[in-house]
């Protein structure tokens, strides 16, 4: 990462230039819908409509921003330590087995505020588990994270296809599910938090995880700016020669982190499988892990920036299905499209707008012109 | 007589299966030796594919095809290198970035354009690649073991699947006995050496990078030109993180590119061919386990368990001059 060649006030960090990458993002998704021979602002309509529209049409999209608010903290938190943790896919999906084991060992005998811990610690472990393996590989043999972690995904796909055909799908069943779970499984709605609104929830799968992911941003906040193992984490994403100077141990933090990152990617598991099919299905994390790095750059790997970053998102795949709805020649793909775009501009041209902004904002202000003038920014 | 036919047959699907991990793995070696990183390997030969099942069916003419696929794939290559050469952007992000954009808009495009349900319209004999016969391959089927091998084995495949082979030896010598080659090794090795011999570290990593599209453009084009009758949505199916696995399995050599591939390919090819079938020995092996060796494999390679693989040393870092 090269370093900003003058120092901007934190609106402009954190608000502007994400903003500014953020629009020019949508403007080239406009080009790809006007490709196809659509109205880019009728698009608009009916994503803000679809996600915003009804009290249902908001219970979806925070339904989905809370599956974008765990990954995105998990591949932020590996991010400040100077990992890539690419395979936040596989550590959800193999997690899903820890969910699933709780919710069919409990779900007769206990109520879900007993199951729910339970499933909780079932998914940080399997999630953390199969993060692990890359974290202890980098630290200790030296192989590349972001290769490992790719690798881990596909290993993962065929592992839970393995799992779904002939462990966990009940006897005689045809479909690659777990069985539908009992009461105890199911997690209650946030229909009390929407209706504080006036707003119904609908048949939307809006759900208590919602306050977990919420709970988990903080405890990553706490996590990464108030403790000392946040404070070596950071040292070590910003100079590993330093951390190490300063006593670091560097394979004990690598291991440390991703398996934070994969308990985080891990408990993404809960939203789907017992706040909305009661069941683990084949597929069921849906590109969520890769949704993850797009939420995270644009968050700036920062708690307070990844939860809007994740209703945005939200937003992106209600709206999404709506568009796909009305204008039937887009489909839900164009979701992707977007995504693509946002990892694109706001992560690796991040900084293809800075100079501009900088000197438009020195300018504006014109305490900093002196300044700009000298460093030639 | 049994035992050849098999081993005949297996070996053809190996070198289908393994040529377009051929073509893309080296592609990705020209990228990765002079310094860049691209796990966007994926998404370039999905847009090659794409942009040759549009243009082939539209033009009735193979060749167009695979032009337009390189030409696609080469301006995807040149955004990687835009955001990792030029704006000094994360090598991996924008990987990242160009396999979601060509997942989603192939999709779009191909539904918007053709209506088809996720698909291109199916092309005819003149729009794609036929099989090539060797010269004597009919006249030598006579001759014990050797007949039917030159006949079924080396012979009857489509012309890119001998440009992909014959793209190994020819890489190896870019890389090995050319001034270019030495230079694109050494922008990956030690940039701040080539800048100082007064080469343009930038100019030498965009050529890298546009070399990497050519190849991937070829990979893409035989996916939807030669080995299937048209493109079909994600027809790509993770063979770019395949070509990949093989890459780094190959420890960046062509020639061990080329064993790589066949490698996977046979692993592809068996599993395939034996589904479900108990192997002697080894009993029911199952199918997932067969599609996750690759992966498997490359992980416990990069964990050094089987000889190191080191990447260019450069790699992965944008090159800043020094002021």
């Amino acid at each position: 990462m090269s370093v900003p060649y003058v120092k901007l006030p934190a609106w402009v960090e954190y608000g502007l230039i994400p903003l500014v990458n953020l629009v020019v993002a949508f403007a080239v998704a406009g080009l790809v819908v006007l490709l196809v021979g659509e109205s880019p602002l009728e698009a608009a309509y009916h994503m803000i409509n679809g996600a915003f529209g009804r009290g249902e049409y908001i219970g979806f999209t925070l339904y989905y921003a809370t599956t974008f608010i765990f990954t995105g903290l998990a591949v932020a938190v590996a991010f400040h330590a100077g990992l890539f943790n690419i395979g936040g896919e596989g550590q959800a999906y193999v997690a899903g087995i820890g969910v699933a084991l709780a919710c069919l060992w409990l779900d007769r005998i206990m109520p879900w505020y007993v199951v729910f811990p339970v499933a909780i610690l079932g998914a940080a472990l399997f999630g953390a588990a199969w993060a692990f393996i890359p974290g202890w590989l980098q630290a200790k043999r030296g192989s590349h994270i972001v290769i490992t972690t790719i690798m881990f995904n596909f290993i993962a796909a065929s592992l839970m296809n393995y799992m779904l055909n002939r462990v966990m799908k009940p006897l005689g069943s045809m479909s690659l599910e777990t069985r539908t779970f009992d009461a105890g499984g199911q997690l209650p709605k946030l229909d009390w938090l929407m209706s504080i609104f006036g707003l119904s929830v609908g048949t939307s799968p809006f759900n208590v995880t919602f306050l977990l992911a919420l709970a988990a941003a903080f405890g990553v906040w706490v996590l990464i700016w108030r403790t000392r193992l946040g404070y070596e984490m950071r040292t070590m994403g910003h100079s590993p020669a330093a951390a190490r100077y300063a006593g670091i141990k560097e394979a004990r933090i690598i291991v440390i982190t991703m398996m934070i990152s994969g308990a985080l990617a891990g408990m993404m598991a809960l939203n789907p499988i017992m706040g909305e099919t009661y069941r683990m299905q084949l597929d069921f994390v849906q590109g969520a892990g890769f949704v993850g790095i797009a939420v995270a750059l644009m968050g700036r790997s920062h708690p307070a920036g990844i939860i809007p970053a994740a209703v945005l998102f939200g937003v992106l795949y209600q709206g999404g299905a709506e568009i796909s709805f009305e204008m039937p020649s887009i489909s839900r793909d164009m979701i992707v499209i977007i995504q693509g775009l946002v990892i694109l501009f706001a992560g690796a041209l991040e900084h293809m707008f800075r100079p501009a902004i900088t000197r438009a904002v020195l300018a504006f202000s014109g305490r900093g012109r002196t300044q700009a003038a000298v460093k030639g920014a | 007589m049994d035992l050849l036919q098999l081993f005949l047959e297996l070996g053809q699907s190996t070198i289908r299966l393994s040529t377009p991990l051929i073509l893309a793995a080296l592609a990705g070696l020209f990228t990765e030796r002079a310094g860049v990183f691209d796990i966007g390997l994926e998404g370039k030969m999905l847009g090659g594919a794409f942009a040759a099942g549009c243009v082939a069916f539209v033009a009735q003419s193979a060749m167009a095809g695979l032009l337009a696929a390189v030409v696609v794939s080469v301006l995807l290559s040149l955004v990687h290198g835009y955001a990792s050469i030029t704006q000094r952007g994360n090598q991996i992000v924008s990987g990242v970035a160009i396999n979601f954009i060509v997942a989603g808009s192939t999709v779009i495009l191909g539904e918007a354009w053709f209506r088809q349900g996720g698909r291109t319209p199916a092309l005819a004999e003149g729009a794609r690649f036929q099989a090539i016969d060797l010269p004597f391959a009919e006249e030598l089927r006579g001759v014990p073991l050797l007949g039917p091998i030159y006949a079924d084995l080396i012979s009857g495949h489509q012309a890119l699947t001998y440009f992909a082979f014959l793209m190994v030896p020819i890489t190896w010598w870019i890389l090995y006995r050319t001034r270019f080659g030495l230079r694109l090794r050494a922008v990956g090795e030690n940039p701040g050496a080539v800048d100082t011999a007064g080469i343009s570290v930038i100019w030498m990593r965009y050529r890298g990078v546009i070399c990497c599209g050519i190849l991937c453009g070829v990979a893409g084009a035989y996916l939807s030109l030669a080995a299937n009758a048209g493109w079909t949505k994600g027809m790509t199916a993770g063979k770019g993180y395949i070509a990949l696995a093989a890459l780094i399995f190959a420890k960046w050599r062509p020639v061990n590119v080329m064993l790589a591939c066949l490698l996977f390919g046979f692993l592809d090819a068996f599993a395939i061919r034996y589904q479900g079938t108990p192997l002697p020995l080894i009993g029911k092996v199952p199918v997932q386990l067969m599609q996750a060796l690759p992966y498997i494999l490359t992980v416990v390679l990069l964990a050094g368990f089987i000889g190191k693989a080191i990447p260019p040393k450069a790699g992965g870092v944008p090159y800043v001059k020094e002021r």
